[in-house]
């Protein structure tokens, strides 16, 4: 169902967007001013669940949920952490929030702090982002000399302060529990869970951790109210509602970031928001919310018999499917943080995956066997599968170390690193086959289209 | 010889910590802070200052700062090209615009220019996958590179004294 929306990206074609006075002149810090001045913090909470945001950054876990969970009294104080390490291949849109429209992530940090009882929101930017962490820092000091930030944000004795924190690259901070200890000051590793962040988080004290599109859409909920928020969404009865980023990269004639109600489907994304694929050729495969998430076939049927949310759905293309948490859940794949890689057929997926492969040898911490042992193992079979002394054993082999590696972890970026080898040797069987038996040979051998 | 910071930058690096609840959560702030001050590299004696200035070890220092890629144990070039290579930009033509980099430049990845201009690495996902191809120029992205604009951007840079 494509519904455009512009609730986040009303600003984005402005070039004045991202300034107070735009904002405002949009109808900014209404809600943050409502809830500081009418509403409790159960209150907040309450509303924020009606909306059945899932969580934007890609694990897809309720947003209203999770600042439950938060301790309702406590003698430590309480902390919000925004997540805009923003590095999943294949994601750029929580950078089109900070860039264009960042009052909107600072309002949503204000209401944030009131849902969960903290006095604090860190901010944490990617090192690379150095306009997001600059127009962000350019919005903090127009809010803070409006007095929407400070000791009194809108007259209530209620202090909020937002911060900026920048990482200094590497990829594995956008885990929460990495990102609490980068924040620290410490080796971006991640930490054991439980105890989770909301009981022990930054600096030891309860902490929420949400990504950046997650707070930037909390202003809207208090604009609409929870429920109509909510049911903006085809899929408002999979708990899944409002509106989202859109985002599509590679091989389409498009590439960019929209903003729709969500419950689109891959087919529109692809090839209404997209404008279809370069040169019209015939599409090859798509990975739907960044590069951890499952790679999908054109010719692939959604079949899910023993749930009756599926029916409308089964025996239609998954590019049919309306694209939430539990629908792709539903077919063995991941929606992610909704943003998808696009392939042509004129793209090799042997090359595709050892370029993912790649990343994830790069980008793995080191601190668990698995994973860290897992990935460089994974990139080397594929050197020798490219430069043919690769081996249908090792092919195998392959498929039974990134098995290995799902489940094995302190944190999900080994499962997140298994996904797309797991699912390309599943698809594209063929293709590596072809390359092991041709002795190194393939027909296309290139990923420009 | 010892490092030291200028008194602008010391006034920053009191900001810096008047953000968080203790001086540890400065670090990665402050180094980034010493490194631009420092020529974009991280030398031992920049460790010992931040160990010092913060009351961490300097083994704590230097096991951060040997964590995160963007800080650089030996003195990069006056500026540092990054071109992004994962999957996105890769769709879209990474791969010749860096091999023109290397080709115009005169170095491999990981090499800086003969008279200490320019450093060419690669990098991954910078988020900008909507853009691609792109490259990150010091602290500047460009997007949806073609060859010419590729030129544009390295002569301005050879050309700076």
């Amino acid at each position: 169902m494509l519904k455009r929306t512009n609730y986040l990206s009303h600003s984005y074609d402005k070039p004045d967007g991202h300034t107070l006075a735009a904002y405002e002149q949009a109808g900014g810090y209404r809600s943050a001013r409502k809830v500081l001045s009418t509403l409790s913090r159960e209150q907040v909470v309450d509303e924020v669940k009606k909306a059945h945001i899932r969580g934007r950054g890609g694990a897809g876990f309720d947003c209203g949920m999770k600042w439950s969970f938060m301790p309702k009294e406590s003698k430590k104080p309480h902390y919000l952490v925004v997540n805009a390490d923003e590095g999943e291949p294949g994601t750029f849109k929580d950078r089109t929030i900070m860039e264009r429209n960042p009052h909107a992530l600072i309002e949503g940090c204000i209401i944030g702090c009131y849902g969960v009882g903290a006095h604090a929101a860190y901010i944490y930017v990617r090192d690379e982002l150095h306009l997001s962490k600059a127009r962000l820092w350019a919005a903090i000091e127009e809010a803070r000399a409006k007095g929407y930030l400070g000791k009194n944000p809108f007259g209530k004795n209620y202090e909020v302060e937002v911060y900026v924190h920048t990482g200094a690259g590497a990829y594995i901070c956008g885990e929460e529990t990495a990102l609490l200890n980068s924040l620290e000051g410490r080796r971006g590793e991640p930490r054991l869970k439980p105890p989770f962040p909301a009981q022990v988080g930054a600096f030891g004290c309860p902490t929420t951790v949400n990504n950046v599109e997650t707070i930037a859409i909390v202003p809207s909920i208090f604009q609409v109210g929870g429920d109509e928020f909510s049911k903006l969404s085809a899929l408002h009865e999979w708990n899944d509602g409002g509106v989202r980023l859109f985002g599509v990269s590679g091989h389409v004639k498009k590439p960019g970031i929209y903003e729709c109600a969500v419950g689109l489907t891959l087919r529109e994304l692809i090839y209404d928001l997209g404008g279809g694929i370069i040169d019209d050729r015939p599409l090859l495969g798509v990975i739907p919310g960044g590069s951890s998430c499952p790679v999908h076939l054109p010719d692939e049927i959604v079949d899910v018999p023993n749930d009756p949310r599926f029916a409308p759905y089964n025996g239609k293309s998954v590019l049919d499917l309306p694209m939430g948490v539990d629908t792709l859940r539903g077919v063995g794949g991941m929606l992610g943080t909704c943003c998808a890689i696009v392939m042509s057929d004129a793209a090799d997926p042997v090359l595709a995956l050892h370029n993912l492969m790649r990343f994830y040898r790069h980008e793995s911490c080191g601190q668990c066997t698995p994973c860290r042992e897992g990935c460089g193992w994974i990139e080397r079979i594929l050197d020798k599968v490219i430069e043919g002394r690769g081996s249908i054993e090792e092919l195998n082999e392959l498929h039974e170390i990134a098995s290995n590696i799902t489940g094995n972890t302190i944190c999900a970026f080994g499962d997140g690193a298994a996904q797309p080898a797991l699912s390309f040797v599943r698809k594209y069987r063929k293709q590596l086959e072809d390359y092991i038996l041709r002795g190194g040979q393939s027909q296309t051998r290139t990923l420009e289209a | 010889m010892a490092f030291a910071l200028s008194a602008e930058h010391e006034k920053e690096l009191e900001r810096i910590l008047s953000r968080y609840p203790n001086k540890m959560a400065a670090c990665i702030p402050v180094l980034h802070l010493c490194q631009d001050a420092n020529e974009h590299w991280v030398s031992d004696e920049v460790i010992a200052f931040v160990a010092e200035r913060l009351g961490l070890s300097t083994a704590h220092v230097a096991g951060v700062v040997t964590f995160y890629h963007l800080f650089n144990r030996e003195k990069p070039g006056k500026h540092q090209v990054w071109v992004c290579r994962t999957l996105s930009c890769a769709l879209r033509g990474s791969e010749s615009i860096l091999r023109h980099c290397e080709k115009r430049l005169g170095v491999h990845v990981g090499g800086t220019t003969p008279d200490g201009k320019v450093t060419l690495r690669t990098s991954e996902c910078l988020a900008s996958c909507g853009s691609a191809p792109m490259m990150q120029v010091d602290k500047t992205y460009h997007e949806n590179l073609t060859i010419e604009e590729v030129d544009r951007v390295l002569d301005d840079l050879l050309k700076d004294s």
